[in-house]
């Protein structure tokens, strides 16, 4: 999954004008992540996940979603967070990225924002490398700061392997 | 019908009916050159064709129309109303023929001389003939004679001019051609009593049951005064691949949710859904096998060309062989078709070729002048077996050990133990030829191996029966389709799995008070099954799974799933086994496609997800890296290469000669370039400074100077803190590949020759230079070692020729008396004839007895049990190192680390 094969994606889309964009927001800790709404699937709860054996510790497992194998990816492992406890409620946004569904598993999903380009700002440098490798920037909400979580970069396991 | 005939009749019948359009078109446009040039592909086509399938009459209609065609495309012709008549006219008449061809599956005899006179003439460029000599055909048989407009003709018009033929003179035609063309006591002069007023002459001309079809067709065309239309046009449609895999994914569907409906209906007894759901199953099932019917073919599609093999091949050889065919109409799946259709045709070569006796020998040991080949399809248990089988000379089982011992597939002592079963396996291999002779055929040693792996990528199993002097017999298993598999549930640690039914062979109930104990050899399990010791995998370490409290098998019991891969059978350990389902296999995420354990996964019917088991990833991952016969592991093309692993090999002249030379990267601590002007001379011989230190030079060609000044580039080896450096002309390339040292022992800076990237290239013997360079080299640094290692008997054991080269020379430099042997039952016959080592080097990964087992068999050996081994491998995983200390390895030495195993060596046998 080279950088130049992925399709168009948050990062080549949001340096437009000021129109607004719609995103999912979701939690994972106290952070404020979204995702653009047009990537969006589903929005999951609870679900029984097949573990995959020998898989990336990212790779939660696969799930049935209306016949459709969906491979979940533990959004927390992604970002270098330990998972949550087996037990906690975790909520799932569903994706589309090259043909194939991925399931991510957040803390919790919120509402859809509709957000503007002069709220976005790129990363200060200052952030964690972590976090910028698998987002685009930042807006600036009224109350908080939402990180744009950019799908490929999130499923490009291999960079995070090497990460 | 020939299904071959029947493509033709359906592709014709619809160009016919294109070219119909664009001739009229033509007329009305006769300068679109497009136009002609499409007309005058798809008579060109239909020549071609004609051709191919050997109908001369059609053929040669075909060519005439062509040829006009030809002349208005280049312009020496031009386009006219009579001449388009013309052309029309001949299609017409191909299309009659065509339809007797339908009728008959045999061209009518007769010519078309006047017609091709009349189209060849309009070629030489006279103006079309006038229509009036149409009727004058008389002269010449007809058998697909005009008929009168009544009654209304039949199938078999030709010409197309109703009216022109008197009925007396159809008549005598009629008579003239049944008597003089056919022989068959059918063909009577008589029109047969059937229902059409007029029937085809071919149906006289046929016999019986032909007839009566002809006779069924005529009569309902005859209602219809236009030329019919092909009835096998009309009975089938061309559709798009593509749709029907969509179709046959979409069904695939339907049975998994139908499924899932059938296990929730069966825990909920009595439910209202019970009988609307028996009758949902049924017709899925009826669906789904419609759909798969659709993608069906019958195999003898892929026999087709096998005659005319058969028989070129016979005739090449001076053999006589027929050839028979039965089963042709066993259906498979389109897909499954293509890909046997080449196995297929080079293992019936091969039983020509190899298999059938010439008649001369066939008469002296007693049998028919004529050899058989048999091939005989099948359905059986949702499997087509497919059997091809001569009564030839069979195989020989003393010729192909000779064989197999002459390449370095076995030693001779092992080849000893191996069965006949065992020593027929050999021919999958590759590189291996039973031929004494190379023909054009056959004996080009691509072969076998290649069959079997097609044949095992599509999930199938090839057998092997012989009888010297009897002939042999290969069956081929193969499922009937790839899209829908039928799996076996197994669980392991509180995980499901499903394990394609194909590869199962049985199921073992292991528990520690029953016959079927697992025993352990150091650690590692196995099973004792008939006789035989069976090789067992556990999912839980293979897979790293965790076992979550409670979850322990409730009584020591568990289940093995025995599996065979290629000839390689193993067993998988598992906790539960439940049912068998049908699957359809769904590709795993692109991020989890690296896992070689798993081939896929699917939905179960419960819903849940599932992933399936690959067991060729599993017998490469435990070991069995090549997948055939434990006794007899494969060392793919050479025994000689490394291993299957490549090398990575610095490539560079040098030198006297232009030969490119070689040395295994690994060894080259650095390359640099040096200004020759800078080497330094000490007693006469090159020096430079490098890196504070004075490195000694050696030339590649000892004989010659080197230069006062430039640059050349230099290999340096380097040892501690001392290096040397061999000055080269040349850096050419670094390349990954497999070494094949044929050795040449008479020159000692050498290792060998070698092909590598396609050209002969010398191999160095780094050994050598650095010799030269230090005599002390391998020594210095261990002076105190050398006094422990002087004289110490040590066994080199590699299957590799190129390895126990580069280590015997080394090592003895290094102060040991070095035995080096080929494979691990060789090191154990000298276990037994008495010999004695301070410690033995293994390699990990060789045909037969390999490392791990070699360990094994020396730990239980009193003899030698106490005597050191290093394993020396290339597979350094972690699980390997815990195997290799659990076997009883005293350490583990990666493969070309010299030092490491200097120092490794020294501290062993100073221990």
């Amino acid at each position: 999954m080279s950088k130049n094969t992925l399709p168009a994606t948050t990062k080549s889309r949001l340096p437009a004008k000021t129109e607004g964009r719609q995103f999912v927001s979701i939690t994972i800790g106290k952070q404020t992540f979204g995702i653009p709404v047009l990537l969006v699937h589903d929005v999951l709860g609870p679900q029984r996940i097949t573990r995959i054996p020998l898989a990336p510790k990212e790779v939660a497992g696969s799930l049935n979603l209306r016949g459709r194998i969906v491979t979940a990816i533990q959004v927390r492992r992604r970002l270098g967070l330990d998972a949550l406890p087996a037990d906690a409620a975790t909520m799932s946004v569903v994706v589309e990225h090259q043909g194939e569904l991925y399931s991510l598993i957040v803390d919790g999903v919120g509402e859809v924002l509709m957000l503007y380009d002069h709220d976005f700002e790129n990363h200060p440098p200052t952030m964690s490398p972590r976090i910028r490798e698998v987002s685009s920037g930042i807006y600036r909400l009224k109350e908080a700061l939402l990180v744009v979580l950019d799908v490929p970069s999130l499923l490009d396991l291999v960079r995070a392997e090497a990460a | 019908m020939d299904e071959l005939l029947s493509e033709f009749l359906t592709e014709t019948t619809e160009n016919l009916s294109q070219l119909d359009v664009e001739i009229v078109h033509l007329e009305q446009n006769p300068n679109d050159q497009a136009l002609l040039s499409n007309i005058f592909r798809l008579v060109h086509t239909i020549k071609g064709t004609c051709g191919f399938l050997g109908l001369p009459r059609l053929e040669s209609v075909a060519h005439a129309s062509e040829n006009v065609l030809g002349k208005i495309r280049d312009g020496e012709l031009v386009v006219t109303p009579t001449g388009i008549s013309l052309i029309l006219e001949s299609l017409d008449c191909i299309k009659g023929l065509l339809a007797t061809l339908e009728a008959t599956e045999a061209e009518p005899e007769g010519s078309d001389g006047d017609l091709i006179a009349r189209l060849n003439a309009l070629a030489e460029g006279a103006e079309g003939a006038d229509p009036a000599e149409a009727v004058s055909f008389g002269s010449e048989p007809e058998p697909e004679p005009e008929i009168d407009d009544t009654p209304p003709p039949g199938s078999e018009v030709i010409g197309t001019r109703p009216g022109e033929v008197p009925l007396d003179e159809l008549d005598r035609i009629f008579n003239e051609t049944s008597v003089d063309d056919f022989d068959t006591p059918e063909a009577a002069p008589t029109p047969p009593a059937a229902p059409a007023p007029a029937p085809a002459p071919a149906v006289q001309s046929t016999p019986a049951a032909a007839a009566s079809k002809a006779v069924a067709v005529a009569s309902e065309a005859s209602d219809d005064s236009a030329p019919r239309e092909s009835q096998v046009a009309n009975q089938t449609i061309r559709v798009n691949v593509d749709q029907l895999e969509n179709l046959m994914t979409m069904v695939s569907e339907l049975v998994l949710t139908r499924n899932q409906l059938l296990q929730i209906a069966r825990r909920e007894k009595d439910s209202e859904f019970t009988v609307p759901l028996q009758r949902l199953s049924q017709v899925t099932s009826e669906l789904q096998e419609g759909v798969m019917k659709t993608r069906m073919q019958p195999i003898g599609n892929a026999w087709s060309k096998l005659p005319r093999i058969v028989r070129d091949l016979a005739h090449e050889l001076g053999k006589k062989i027929d050839l028979v065919m039965l089963g042709a109409d066993t259906e498979l799946d389109r897909q499954v078709l293509e890909l046997i259709k080449d196995p297929l045709t080079h293992m019936v070569r091969n039983s020509a070729d190899h298999g059938v006796e010439t008649p001369d020998v066939r008469m002296a040991v007693g049998k028919s002048e004529h050899g058989k080949i048999t091939l005989n399809a099948y359905h059986e248990g949702g499997h087509i077996l497919i059997e091809i089988s001569d009564d030839g000379r069979g195989l020989d089982p003393a010729k192909i050990k000779a064989k197999a011992i002459a390449n370095g597939l076995v030693s001779e002592l092992e080849a000893e133990a191996l069965t006949e079963q065992q020593i027929h396996h050999f021919i999958f291999r590759a590189g291996f030829s039973t031929a004494a002779a190379v023909t054009s055929v056959s004996g080009r040693g691509v072969g076998m191996d290649v069959v079997r792996t097609n044949i095992e990528k599509i999930g199938g199993t090839i057998e092997l029966q012989s009888k010297l002097g009897r002939g042999s017999r290969f069956i081929i298993k193969i499922p009937l389709t790839l899209a829908i598999v039928s799996a076996l549930i197994v669980e392991a640690c509180g995980e499901r799995f499903a394990i394609p039914q194909l590869s199962v062979i049985e199921l073992v109930r292991a528990s520690a008070d029953s016959e079927h104990r697992i025993e352990e050899v150091q650690g590692t399990p196995v099973l004792r099954l008939r006789n035989r010791l069976l090789p067992l995998v556990s999912l839980e370490r293979l897979l790293n799974l965790e076992r979550t409290q409670g979850d322990e098998p409730a009584s020591k019991q568990t289940f093995i799933v025995v599996a065979q891969v290629g000839t390689y059978t193993f067993g998988i350990l598992v906790d539960r086994v439940f049912d068998t389902e049908e699957i359809v296999v769904k590709p795993v995420a692109p991020i989890l496609r690296h896992i070689a354990m798993f081939s896929g996964n699917t939905i179960l019917g419960d819903g849940s997800v599932i992933m399936i088991l690959d067991p060729n990833g599993i017998a490469q991952a435990t070991g069995e890296l090549s997948v055939t016969d434990p006794n007899a592991a494969d060392e793919a093309a050479d025994h000689r290469s490394i291993g299957m692993s490549t090398v990575s090999l610095l490539v560079f002249r040098g030198g006297s000669d232009a030969t490119p030379k070689a040395v295994p990267l690994s060894l080259v601590a650095r390359l640099e370039e040096i200004d020759l002007s800078l080497v330094e001379y000490s007693e006469g011989r090159p020096l430079i400074q490098y890196r504070g230190q004075l490195m000694p030079l050696i030339p590649m060609d000892s004989r010659a100077e080197l230069k006062r000044e430039g640059r050349q580039p230099v290999l340096v080896f380097t040892d501690d803190s001392r290096s040397m450096g061999l000055v080269v002309d040349e850096i050419v390339d670094i390349v990954e590949d497999r070494i094949n040292v044929e050795v040449r022992p008479d020159s000692p800076a050498l290792m060998g020759s070698a092909v590598i990237a396609g050209k002969a290239t010398d191999v160095i013997d780094a050994g050598y230079y650095l010799t030269q360079a230090f005599g002390d080299w391998f020594d210095h640094n261990n002076e105190e070692t050398l006094s422990v290692t002087r004289g110490r008997r040590l066994l080199v054991v590699d299957d590799s020729a190129f390895f126990r080269n580069l280590l015997t020379p080394l090592l003895s430099v290094a102060g040991y008396e070095v035995t080096a042997v080929a494979g691990g039952e060789q090191a154990m016959a000298l276990c037994e004839s008495g010999d004695t080592f301070d410690v033995i080097i293994s390699d990990i990964e060789m045909p037969g007895m390999d490392g791990f087992q070699l360990a094994e068999a020396v730990r239980s050996d009193s003899r030698w049990a106490d005597v050191p081994i290093v394993a020396l491998s290339s597979r350094t995983t972690a699980e390997d190192l815990e195997r290799g200390r659990q076997v009883g390895f005293t350490d583990y030495v990666a493969k070309l680390d010299r030092d490491a195993l200097l120092e490794t060596l020294a501290q062993t046998v100073g221990a």
